[in-house]
């Protein structure tokens, strides 16, 4: 029986809906579905994302991440210490996390920085964070230059990094800006005041500007940045996002009743900060810029453009050592003016100590 | 409340954990949809076959549109592959649509290479990628993808069995493209001759080892109509853009004395299940499996054969950067040794004109040298007879003055009259 297995079109009716065909008008080709196509894949394979939190101990990184995600994926929460002491030097810990919603699958690792700022003499201490950053866009280069490589590469590259400011309310301090201006160039930075719920309004705002004119002033492009906006209609959005960032944010994975609803926020004497209110605190703008808006154009300004200058300079290194240069400017690091002609160094971990030097270099 | 697990290790393995709430993530799709619309898609199609088994019209068919103008020339030698792009669009999906056609397939008297320019094709287009990957400073977000994705091999419609150039081609074809094979102009065979033909086709198939493409059956919304159609290949199709009316619908068609042949009827052919399977069901599929199967394929042959390895002898991996530099190193060694060439040769023609040069030099001095001398034999004769002159000169002058005096002493002795014939002779 040849013609029992009638075809059902498990889309949108095929009426003749030929519109903008090049040439004569017949009727519904069908192109269109590739976009469902694309869904049921993306459902399948799942995404990954990999967040930074980068601020001194007490900023209420734990908590904000816990509240992002409406669950308990920061480290604190996952490895409870009895005592928080705070580490002599920087650590990098890496949590990663299952995570499902209506049928989207995710993985999402959240990388902690503790020890961060928190020592007396902070120079340097965005070494290892930066180490860290280009030891992941290595791991990804060596995977993807491999004769013989995986269907799907993994990717731990760090999409984003939010950068917790205290909430001093005067201006950013030097760390800060160092920090910012080293780290901006590699990796998405989202800066975010951290327990704002210590500013009035006015205090706030203030606080804000002064940051936005100490960013621009340093040359400090953070996400979104103006030079990746795509079109006409994405510097709209994307201008209305700059005009507010940092954001101002209260985490808290703590639930109370207000006005009959059970909402998030933190408890005092004088009231209740609802977290999602965008009256009280704008980390209800933050979750939607990281999570519901720009979440796939945060991974993809990673991959093609902070990945590629990665992979640029990598590829533009000699095989010799790589001397570093007297002055620390980072800026100098993208083009590759220290290229020498050394002789064909061929080491087992060529690869590595090279990299040695280059986070050296930093 | 969630539970609190220690993770067995850091970083390692992710653990499942409960969300307490709506947060937002379910909206990737969307992003990642809407990411794919704002740039558009590409999609690749090849089209192998003899003249005449209506490659074209199918294309125009499948695609509800008039694609080419005039039809293609069939008076070159071998077999050539001729592309062409066009842009459509459908609500708001804009499509990149290239098709390839073979022509010249199966005209040849002896057919042997004819697959060569095809799989040469192929293998172009997975070149062009591999380079703009390799490059240093690339844009692979921005590149027109020229892979093909599949290949609709159409097989014409005797109603025996596959002739070799069919096996033959689609087995070189097999491990480099997707192929979808077709019965074309189906309207040719009969109902029966058709079952029986499809069963023949199959088998050849199988038990040539042709790998021809398989429609996906592990995403359970698709498996089922991927399986069923997967048993209805090669599809029998019949192409045609003109219209006919039946009852009161216009319908493409192609119409006989004895009957119409309705394209988009499944009872008449299986055009229907070909544009359902190849457009509006595994599209992405198909791109997709090229990216990650075939042209993975290509790419690890072309490395090895480039001499690239992951690892070398001593198991220590290779980094890719270092044969990069050695094979560039090797060929600025090359490129010297060249310029040293060059130079050489240089060097010696200038020597070579110099010698000339000298050599003309001395011959002009020699010349001088002789004339010269000429010149002073000549001037050494004339003062000779110069002197010989002026010997017979004063000889002359000394007889005179002697006869002179003779002359004189005579008249002395003579007298007056000779006085008076010299006075009169002075006068």
């Amino acid at each position: 029986k040849p013609h029992t297995d009638s075809v059902k079109p498990n889309h949108g009716s095929p009426q003749a809906k030929g519109d903008k065909t090049n040439g004569s008008d017949f009727g519904y080709v069908g192109i269109d579905a590739i976009l469902e196509q694309m869904r049921r894949k993306a459902m399948k394979q799942g995404f990954e994302f990999n967040i930074m939190v980068v601020g001194q101990s007490g900023l209420g990184k734990s908590t904000l991440m816990n509240t992002l995600f409406k669950s308990k994926v920061s480290r604190k929460s996952v490895q409870p210490n009895p005592e928080e002491r705070i580490p002599k030097t920087i650590e990098i810990k890496s949590i990663s996390h299952d995570i499902e919603e209506k049928g989207v699958r995710m993985k999402l690792t959240v990388i902690d920085t503790p020890g961060f700022g928190d020592q007396i003499n902070n120079e340097n201490c965005w070494q290892p964070i930066m180490k860290f950053i280009n030891d992941q866009y290595e791991a990804y280069l060596q995977e993807e230059i491999n004769i013989d490589r995986k269907k799907r590469i993994p990717d731990s590259r760090v999409h984003c990094c939010i950068y917790f400011i205290p909430p001093t309310g005067h201006c950013l301090r030097p760390l800060d800006v160092e920090f910012m201006r080293r780290l901006s160039k590699v990796v998405n930075i989202v800066p975010v005041i951290a327990k704002a719920d210590t500013l009035t309004l006015e205090e706030r705002d203030y606080f804000k500007q002064t940051i936005r004119e100490e960013l621009r002033a340093n040359g400090i492009d953070v996400y979104p940045q103006k030079e990746f906006d795509e079109d006409a209609e994405d510097r709209m959005i994307n201008d209305k996002i700059r005009e507010m960032i940092p954001f101002a944010v209260v985490g808290s994975d703590q639930e109370y009743q207000v006005n009959g609803k059970r909402i998030l926020g933190r408890k005092t004497k004088w009231g209740t900060i609802e977290v999602e209110n965008i009256a009280h605190c704008e980390f209800a703008y933050l979750r939607d810029l990281l999570i519901r808006t720009h979440m796939q154009n945060i991974k993809d300004i990673t991959g093609s453009i902070h990945y590629e200058t990665y992979r640029v300079r990598r590829l533009n290194e000699s095989n010799g050592h790589f001397t570093p240069h007297p002055s620390d400017h980072p800026a100098e690091l993208k083009t590759n003016g220290q290229h020498e002609e050394q002789p064909n160094a061929l080491q087992a971990n060529g690869v590595a100590a090279q990299h040695e030097a280059l986070s050296h270099e930093m | 409340a969630a539970e609190m697990r220690i993770a067995k290790m850091e970083g390692e393995g992710a653990r499942a954990v409960p969300l307490a709430g709506h947060v937002g993530f379910d909206s990737m799709p969307d992003q990642l949809v809407n990411k794919s619309v704002n740039h558009g898609f590409c999609f690749n199609i090849l089209c192998v076959g003899e003249t005449g088994l209506g490659k074209s019209t199918l294309m125009d068919t499948l695609f509800n549109t008039k694609f080419e103008g005039e039809p293609t020339q069939h008076n070159q030698p071998g077999v050539t592959l001729k592309s062409n792009t066009y842009e459509l669009q459908e609500s708001n999906v804009r499509l990149k649509l290239t098709v390839v056609n073979t022509v010249g397939f199966g005209d040849q008297i002896n057919k042997e290479d004819s697959y060569k320019s095809i799989v040469e094709f192929i293998d172009a287009q997975f070149e062009a990628y591999l380079q703009e990957e390799l490059k240093i400073k690339r844009t692979l977000h921005s590149y027109h993808d020229t892979r093909i994705h599949a290949c609709l091999y159409f097989i014409a419609p005797t109603g025996h069995s596959l002739k070799s150039l069919d096996l033959v081609t689609m087995k070189k074809l097999d491990s480099k493209v997707n192929i979808i094979p077709i019965i074309a102009k189906s309207d040719a065979i009969s109902k029966s001759e058709l079952a029986k033909f499809k069963i023949k086709i199959t088998s050849e198939l199988v038990s040539n080892g042709v790998q021809i493409y398989q429609f996906p059956t592990d995403d359970e919304s698709v498996a089922e109509i991927n399986s069923t159609m997967n048993s209805h290949l090669p599809f029998a199709v019949v192409g045609s853009t003109e219209e006919v009316k039946i009852g009161n619908k216009m319908v493409k068609a192609r119409q006989y004395p004895w009957g119409t042949v309705q394209v988009e009827n499944e009872n008449h052919c299986d055009f229907v299940k070909l544009r359902e399977m190849l457009i509006r069901v595994n599209m992405e599929d198909l791109r997709e499996q090229t990216h990650t199967r075939h042209y993975e394929l290509y790419r690890r042959c072309k490395l090895e054969e480039m001499g690239f390895k992951d690892t070398d002898p001593d198991s220590k991996p290779f980094s890719l950067q270092e044969t990069y530099e050695a094979k560039r190193n090797e060929f600025m060694g090359e490129l010297q040794k060249k310029e040293e060439e060059m130079r050489q040769m240089f060097v010696q023609r200038v020597k070579e004109k110099e010698a000339e040069l000298k050599e003309a030099e001395k011959e002009l001095h020699e010349k001088f040298d002789r004339l010269k001398k000429l010149h002073q034999d000549e001037k050494k004769k004339l003062e000779e007879k110069k002197k010989s002159l002026d010997d017979e000169l004063n000889t002359f002058k000394q007889k005179k003055t002697a006869a002179e005096l003779l002359q004189n002493q005579a008249q002395q002795a003579g007298g007056s009259t000779t006085l008076k014939r010299d006075k009169e002779r002075k006068k």
